[in-house]
């Protein structure tokens, strides 16, 4: 990981000073993009699994699984690279995300027969503890207050 | 798949989770103490992955046609508290440990699909 912000710490990219690019993942961004790389490698290897061997059971649960998997793979990117565009771009993926649960969580809802498998955006994540439904809500906050801790001086 | 040595795991885990909220609540950073507990717990699920191994070698089957999905919760299982350990190591803050106790926590839910998994809960 170190080595990795090195490298993200020296390409070009809109506004930055070194601090705002490490802020994104540092202090609370710490459990917050553990907790987006846990969703991402669940996710994905749940989405792998059921279209490889049973896509034709719920194909559309599991299209969303995996399109859910994702969005939470880019967000992952997005909080380790930090950065203003990633930052912007991670906004944008946080909104979809929080979007997809609702909409996905109503629809399952109303309609539980189009779903007979359940995704992680069913009933709202209801399965996964509400933490799909969370982490959206606390990601965008993170993103949009920059990620930036009130220790780092800024000047 | 051997359950007490599941439910051991999993107890272990959640007696990590809750040690390492309990320092994110007093916004202490991750110990010495709480490594060593992490190496404690990684070595239980060590065991369980050389047990789960030798079982699978002995021509044990989880029930259903479930065998890769068994595996990948097998290594999961495993890699959980390294990797959490890992990203914890260079956050100096309470948020080292509340990452830990993120992973303890997900480990004892994983030790619970493990269990589903070979005994026939679904995939």
């Amino acid at each position: 990981m170190g080595a990795l912000a090195e490298v993200s710490a020296t390409d070009g990219g809109a506004g930055g000073r070194p601090a705002d690019r490490h802020g994104l993942r540092s202090g609370p961004g710490r459990l917050l993009v553990t907790l987006y790389a846990i969703f991402t490698v669940g996710a994905a290897s749940r989405s792998l699994y059921q279209l490889s061997t049973r896509f034709d059971e719920a194909p559309l649960a599991y299209l969303l699984s995996a399109g859910a998997a994702l969005v939470y793979a880019l967000i992952t990117v997005v909080l380790v690279r930090g950065g203003e565009r990633a930052r912007r771009l991670g906004l944008a993926a946080c909104a979809v995300e929080l979007a997809g649960v609702l909409v996905v969580g109503t629809w399952t809802v109303l309609d539980p027969s189009a779903f007979p498998d359940s995704t992680v955006w069913s009933t709202y994540g209801m399965g996964y503890l509400f933490l799909p439904l969370v982490l959206p809500v606390v990601g965008l906050f993170w993103l949009r207050a920059g990620g930036a801790r009130p220790a780092v001086p800024r000047d | 798949m051997l359950t007490p040595l599941t439910i051991a795991v999993a107890a272990a885990a959640v007696l990590l989770g809750v040690w390492c909220a309990v320092a994110a609540l007093r916004d202490q950073s991750a110990k010495d103490w709480h490594y060593a507990a992490m190496a404690v717990v990684t070595l239980l699920t060590v065991v369980q992955l050389v047990v789960g191994i030798v079982m699978l070698a002995g021509g044990d089957r989880p029930a259903g046609d479930s065998t890769a999905v068994f595996v990948s919760y097998l290594v999961s299982v495993t890699a959980c508290v390294p990797v959490v350990g890992m990203v914890a190591l260079g956050e100096r803050s309470r948020w080292g440990p509340a990452t830990v106790a993120a992973g303890a926590f997900l480990l004892a839910i994983l030790e619970l699909r493990l269990h589903d998994v070979w005994g026939g809960g679904v995939g």
